[in-house]
Parts: structure tokens; sequence; C-alpha cells
């Protein structure tokens, strides 16, 4: 009877995270779609505690406190420039706990005779294999994008081989252990296997390529406690876990399609792993570019109809963010029409640029998506590329030798006139030399990002 | 045992086309949010956790129990507080700041 309850209960937890999840389809919803999702949580969790036979409460409670201060902390204090480290972190908890979960479990069997049922031995391998993977990968992700270990991809000899080689042991020491699930010691090396390999999967993919390897091990963290749901067989983790596991499956293939490249090419590319020469693959020699004042490019904007600002990563590292909106406001009051485009993968996570202006309280009715900006390119009057490379090269539309040909850009080169402000003329992530910088209407800026929008709104101010 | 696996497996393949149907709606200007938000729920392995941790079989049950809940609750925690603060930054027109 207790079951039938907390099995009830479990149900309807994950129906709040599904109609959660459904309210995050707009903006004005989304925030009580989150509440709601907590409020299924907190029914989970209260459920657990009072119809699962809880014995050991001092152990609960202090697990839940630590967790909790932890996680506030890290919630109240992160920036929003630190987003994808916070949520590249939060992906590796929830696979590691996955993990953990299910070496508990097997430590109890292997305590009561180390007689495994059939169901459950392949479910605590599988999850030990996702949940490691999960929790070293986003390790590795973490610490790439706090600048604790290099940005760029990491490679080494026979990266491939030795990947290949690494995931067939893997796959011969979970069937071994199906069958024999008493051996203890493959058990550990099961465990150590599936650590290696997310730290040698994410290794070698560098800094843009981010945005994708979050959403993949985002959707890893719900699969992981997917399969923590078929470990305790408990359908109510089964269903929440896969709707995460689907969420990041959807956002992991939306930023492969934004970059024009499959899953396998990002993982296994080392895509940036070098620097082209300036000039390669092209028709060689010197090209020239112009660079423009601050003066003449406040002029330009504080005389233009309409302004498209396309920001990139760059913004974030100089967090630029408010300025940007500063210079937007006076724009705005002149009557120059201002607007945003974003490109999917600008930034290290999906929406990250949106986030970041929205915390300078950019409205997000001024933000713009790839599709819907490209059109009014061409009626623009100035677009400003700040911090952004990759995602506005014109070679990716028709230079078929060029890495970056077929990935959907920014036309940001359309507009009459666009500023380009970058602190230098070096290659962006790809390592491709960007033609834009040399078109007859662009001009460059050059400068730290958010020195040059103090001095533009300065500039702005005089004319 | 292996009908028992089927069974569950029934519901996880459902489950991730409902994660499709639902998740396929979400605007790209609230992916950020989505993904911490989505990270909050898959800290449900917190049940897991508290299982683990509220048995006291195994001295090691016990403390990888303890591991476990402190990890789940971080992402529980963690996921649902941030996305809100984020969420709370959403704002539409110029009008209504400040």
């Amino acid at each position: 009877m207790t079951a039938a309850i907390s099995n009830l209960a479990y149900l309807l937890a994950a129906v709040l995270f599904i109609f959660g999840l459904k309210r995050l389809s707009s903006p004005a919803t989304a925030r009580s779609g989150n509440m709601v999702a907590s409020l299924g949580m907190l029914i989970a969790i209260v459920t657990t505690l009072l119809f699962e036979g809880i014995l050991n409460w001092p152990m609960i409670i202090i697990g839940i406190v630590i967790g909790s201060t932890i996680g506030l902390t890290f919630a109240k204090t992160v920036t929003m420039t630190a987003m994808p480290q916070m949520v590249a972190l939060l992906n590796g908890f929830g696979g590691g706990a996955s993990a953990v979960v299910a070496s508990a479990e097997y430590a109890r069997y292997i305590n009561a005779g180390g007689e495994i049922p059939l169901n459950f031995g392949i479910a605590i391998q599988l999850s030990i294999v996702i949940g490691w993977l999960t929790f070293s990968g986003s390790v590795i992700a973490f610490g790439k994008l706090q600048e604790l270990v290099t940005g760029r991809a990491v490679t080494y000899p026979l990266q491939k081989t030795v990947n290949a080689v690494l995931l067939t042991g893997m796959l011969l020491l979970v069937v071994t252990l199906v069958a024999q699930p008493d051996n203890v010691p493959l058990f550990l090396a099961l465990s150590a296997a599936a650590l290696l390999l997310g730290i040698l999967s994410v290794i070698p993919i560098g800094g843009a390529d981010m945005p994708v390897v979050i959403s993949l091990l985002n959707s890893y963290s719900g699969l992981a406690a997917s399969m923590t749901g078929f470990v305790i067989n408990n359908e109510g983790l089964i269903i929440s876990g896969a709707l995460v596991g689907a969420s990041g499956l959807i956002l992991t293939n939306i930023m492969c399609k934004a970059m024009n490249r499959s899953l396998a090419n990002v993982l296994f590319g080392a895509f940036g792993s070098t620097v082209q020469e300036i000039g390669a693959g092209g028709d060689g020699g010197e090209k020239s570019y112009r660079s423009l004042s601050h003066e003449d490019a406040a002029t330009m904007l504080a005389y233009a109809k309409q302004v498209v600002i396309a920001p990139g990563y760059g913004l974030a590292v100089s967090q630029a963010q408010h300025a940007v909106r500063e210079l937007a406001d006076l724009l705005q009051a002149r009557g120059v029409i201002v607007k945003y485009a974003i490109h999917p993968v600008a930034g290290r996570m999906p929406g990250h640029m949106n986030v970041l202006l929205a915390e300078a309280d950019v409205p997000y009715d001024q933000l713009y998506d790839m599709d819907q900006i490209n059109p009014e390119m061409p009626r623009t009057d100035v677009s400003v590329t700040v911090g952004a490379n990759d995602v506005v090269n014109p070679a990716a539309r028709h230079d078929t030798t060029s890495p970056l040909y077929g990935m959907p850009i920014l036309d940001v080169d359309k507009a009459h006139h666009a500023i380009v402000m970058k602190r230098s003329m070096r290659p962006g992530f790809a390592g491709v030399d960007n033609e834009l910088f040399y078109l007859p209407n662009t001009s460059m800026l050059f400068g730290d990002a958010k020195d040059s929008f103090k001095k533009l709104i300065e500039a702005v101010k005089e004319v | 045992m292996i009908e028992e696996l089927v069974g569950l497996l029934v519901v996880f393949v459902l489950a991730i086309f409902v994660g499709f149907e639902v998740i396929t709606k979400v605007p790209p200007t609230l992916h950020t949010p989505l993904m911490s938000g989505s990270n909050a729920i898959s800290g449900i392995t917190i049940i897991g956790a508290l299982i683990m941790a509220g048995r006291s079989d195994t001295r090691i049950g016990s403390i990888l129990g303890v591991i476990a809940v402190a990890f789940a609750m971080i992402n529980v925690v963690g996921g649902f507080m941030v996305t809100d603060r984020m969420l709370h930054m959403f704002k539409r027109k110029p009008e209504e700041q400040r």
C-alpha cells in the first residue's frame, strides 16, 4: 500500500516536471514553470523521506545540509558570464550522484552474498559507466571553461585508437560483470575506466565547441538519473531522467546544426587545435583593412536608422554587457532602432548571450535569432560585431575550402557598414582568417570591448 | 526479471518522446535556463540517494549514500535557484524596467 502511495507521488512529481518544462516555452511563464518543477522535486523528496523506510536520519541530514549549502552558495554567487561553468559542474554532480547510488546498491548486494538479479546487474553497470563518464567529463569541461585547463583542443598520438580500446575494454567489463557480479576488482576497474573515458573524451574538444559538449553532458546526466531509476526500480526517476536526456539531445542537435558539423566531427575532430596561417587557402599576399576611430564610429551609429549588434564570447570575456546596453539606450533615445542578433553557438553554451544581455536589462524582445535577423541585414545601416568571429565569417557561405564552409552565419557584412570590435587581427577559434575584416564596407574598431563601448558612449553624447 | 526490465524500458522510451515534444517548443532565448532547470530535474537521483543513505545495513553503503545525497542536493538546490535567478532577469518591455 505504501509502495502504491509513494509511486503515485513520484508520478505526480514527474507530471509536475513536464508541466514545468512546458511553461519554459515562453519567457513570460518560464519562472512559474521553474517553481512548478521545484514543487515536483519537493514532493518527491518528502515522499522518499516518509515512505521509503528511512532509518539513518543523521546521515541524511548531513548530506542534505552539505549539498544544499554548496548548491545555494553556487546559485547565489555565480556570475552570468560564468554560467557555462556552473552548468558543467551541475551536470557533473548529477552524473556523480547516479554513479555513487549505483555503487552503494552494488555494495549492498555484495554484502548480502553477491547475488544480483540480471536486470539490476545490467542497470548498475550502465549507471556506473554513464554516471562516472558524465562526472569526469563535466569536471574537465568546467576546468576548460574556468581556464584551469587549456581551452584549446588537446591532442595526442593514437587518440582515437586509445579511446576505442578503452571503450571496447569497458564493454567487455560490463558483459563480464553482468555474468559474474561479485567480482569487486573488475567493478572498480570499470569505474576507473569510465572516469578515464570521460576525461579523454572531453580533453580534445576546444573552447568554442563547448556548447555541444555541455549539451551532451546535460543529456548524459539525465540518462544517468534514468539508469538510477532502473537500479532502484523507480519509474519516477526513469521518466524525469528521460526528459532531461531528451532535452540535452535536442540542444546538442541544435548546436551541431548551427555549426554545420556532425556530432562525431565535434567529438573527434579536435577542431581548433592548430591556428592556420593568415591567408592560407586564399589568394595569398597582403590584404588591407580599415580601422576607424571611436568618434567616427559614434557618428555613424548616432545617425543610423537601424543598428544591429552581434555579440559573441568576447562580450562575456570583457564583461561588456552593461556597457553595450548603455550605448543602446543612448542610441534609442536618439530614435535609432537597436536590435541584437544572436547566433545559436555564440558564447560557450546554448543561450549564453541571451542570459548575459538579460542580466544587463536588455528586454528579450530586442534579441533576434539568426533566421529572424538575417533578412533585415540589407536594411540595416550599421552592424556592430563584438567579440564574435567565426559566426560572422562570410567565407562560410561561399568558400568551399574553408573549414567553416556551410555553417549558417549572421550576415553582418550585408549591412551598409559593418563595424567589428576586436582586440587584434588574430583569427577566431576555428583558426581561420575572417574575410569580413577585409571587405570594403567593414571598419575595425580595435580595443577591449568594454573600453570601446565606454568611449563610444562618451562620443555619442558629444554628437 | 527481464520482463520487469522491459516494462521499465517502455516507460523510458515513451518519456523520451514526451521530452522531445515538450522541449522542442522552448525558444533559443531560454536555452541556458532550460539547461540549468533540466539539470535540477536530473537531481531526481536524490530519491535513490536518500534511500541508500537511509539504510543502516552497511557502513560503506551509508557513506556512499551521504555522498550521493550531497551531490544530488547540489544539483537540485543549485539548479532550481540559479534558474530562478536567471529567469527573474528576463524582461519584456523597456517601460517595465525600473
